[in-house]
């Protein structure tokens, strides 16, 4: 069974990243659906967890969201993307499918952009469950590669995956040759073949090329073919050994990771009480700043009340214009939660009840 | 003297006034303008609880995360803040049991 997808939406507009959210979280796939309103707000949610799939808008304040993707592209390759901007310019369309995202929609205003925007959302999803390259969605390399050497096809294939670029050159359906992260030949070909998904391109022969491949290409894709299961069979057998670490599953998380799996949680961080700097955190934008305030505020909350002889803080909500945060006291280490600024005042409480338990286990 | 001394007090160190309820406005610059709290209890605290708002809404606000209510659960009270114009308004609220 195939695991819940993540999703992360970046838009400077809270209201519009609200709606997307509450549209992508009907989705068949039923994904889990996370929202950042900054591109350096998304960084850090992105630090925080494996995702699937990014939309975000181009015309942010401070990092736009071609910045955002830049630096997506490069430490995330194999994250799908989707811009929404309210500029249809040709040229933006351009550098941004330019920089290898797999679809670009105006932002919705209608309720037929709407079905658009998340039927295309749903495609991109199924896209990277099935794997597969653009423009050839439910086809893997192999298959491709086959395709083009059964016709007998005299052809380069550009392949990107992320900012890593391969070649494979096929002459009268044969490969004669393959190039990727510099590896050459049979290694270069076997390179490409781990890709799982990218972008496909079919460039004109190159005639002086020459053959550096001298087996078939059925020889050579199933040599590469068996390799690559052994090197995955290694691989689940190395997983095997550390089974139950490091897992995604619910059950197998620490209190601390449970906790940033409760609806609404738009990051979590827990700091030492003897220590301000002792600061461990899921998706805030600048950890050792903002454990170092809540620690400092917390003394302060905690210094009146005994002054006031209140008895004990047990904890201290903040409703906010971008998210609520709320501070949770503890003996050895203190919880600052950021919570979606849509949940209300009731519902941020059940979400309070339900860390607490959390973090107590 | 030392029969004297024997029907003096000890200096004791004063017991913190009960909380009372109510509100009251403190400006940005630690002034507050108008209250509701009884006048037995001590201006400082006053000032001090305020003080602590704002600076606390100040502070949210340098870190990106711009709070415009904060409310603080003890066991025996609820003290809430509301950010007014970089000052605030504070309510007092004593749990009854």
């Amino acid at each position: 069974m195939s695991q819940r997808r993540n999703i992360l939406i970046v838009d400077d507009e809270q209201d519009l990243l609200e709606l997307y959210q509450a549209l992508l979280s009907k989705l068949e796939s039923t994904p889990r659906v996370m929202i950042a309103d900054s591109g350096k707000r998304a960084l850090a949610v992105l630090a925080s967890e494996p995702f699937d799939l990014l939309v975000t808008d181009l015309n942010m304040p401070g990092m736009d969201g071609f910045q955002l993707l830049t630096v997506v592209r490069s430490k995330y390759p194999n994250i799908r993307t989707v811009v929404i901007s309210g500029v249809s310019d040709d040229q933006y369309r351009a550098r941004a499918y330019g920089m290898g995202i797999d679809v670009f929609l105006g932002k919705p205003s209608t309720d037929e952009d709407i079905r658009t925007f998340v039927d295309c959302v749903e495609g991109v999803l199924t896209r990277e469950e099935a794997g597969g390259f653009r423009g050839f969605q439910s086809m893997s390399l192999v298959d491709l590669i086959q395709a083009e050497c059964m016709a007998g096809s005299s052809c380069v294939l550009k392949i990107t995956n992320g900012p890593i670029a391969g070649k494979v050159w096929i002459k009268d359906g044969d490969v004669i040759d393959a190039e990727a992260q510099s590896l050459k030949a049979e290694e270069g070909f076997l390179k490409i073949l781990e890709w799982k998904t990218g972008n496909f391109e079919k460039l004109p022969e190159e005639p002086a090329h020459e053959r550096a491949i001298l087996s078939s290409y059925q020889g050579l894709l199933l040599d590469s073919a068996q390799t690559l299961d052994m090197a995955q069979a290694a691989d689940q057998g190395l997983d095997g050994e550390g089974e139950g670490e490091g897992v995604e599953g619910t059950e197998s998380l620490s209190g601390f990771g449970q906790i940033t799996r409760c609806n609404g949680v738009e990051f979590v961080l827990s700091v030492e009480s003897e220590d301000a700097e002792k600061v461990k955190s899921w998706g805030a934008e600048s950890p050792d700043k903002l454990g170092g305030w809540a620690h400092g505020q917390l003394a302060q909350f905690r210094t009146i009340g005994e002054k006031l002889n209140i008895g004990q803080l047990k904890q201290a909500v903040g409703v906010g214009l971008k998210r609520h945060v709320a501070l949770l006291p503890g003996s050895s280490a203190s919880l600052c939660v950021g919570i979606q600024r849509s949940f209300s005042p009731s519902e941020v409480r059940e979400t309070l009840k339900e860390i607490s338990v959390k973090w107590d286990s | 003297m030392g029969l004297l001394s024997l029907f003096s007090k000890k200096a004791k160190a004063e017991p913190m006034e009960k909380l009372p309820s109510g509100s009251f406005r403190i400006s940005a610059a630690g002034e507050i303008s108008a209250s509701t709290i009884p006048g037995g209890f001590p201006r400082e605290t006053l000032t001090e609880i305020g003080e602590m708002f704002v600076q606390a809404f100040r502070t949210a606000q340098e870190q990106g995360i711009p709070l415009k209510e904060l409310g603080l659960d003890y066991a025996g009270a609820k003290i809430t803040g509301r950010e007014a114009r970089g000052g605030a308004v504070v309510f007092l609220t004593p749990r009854k049991f």
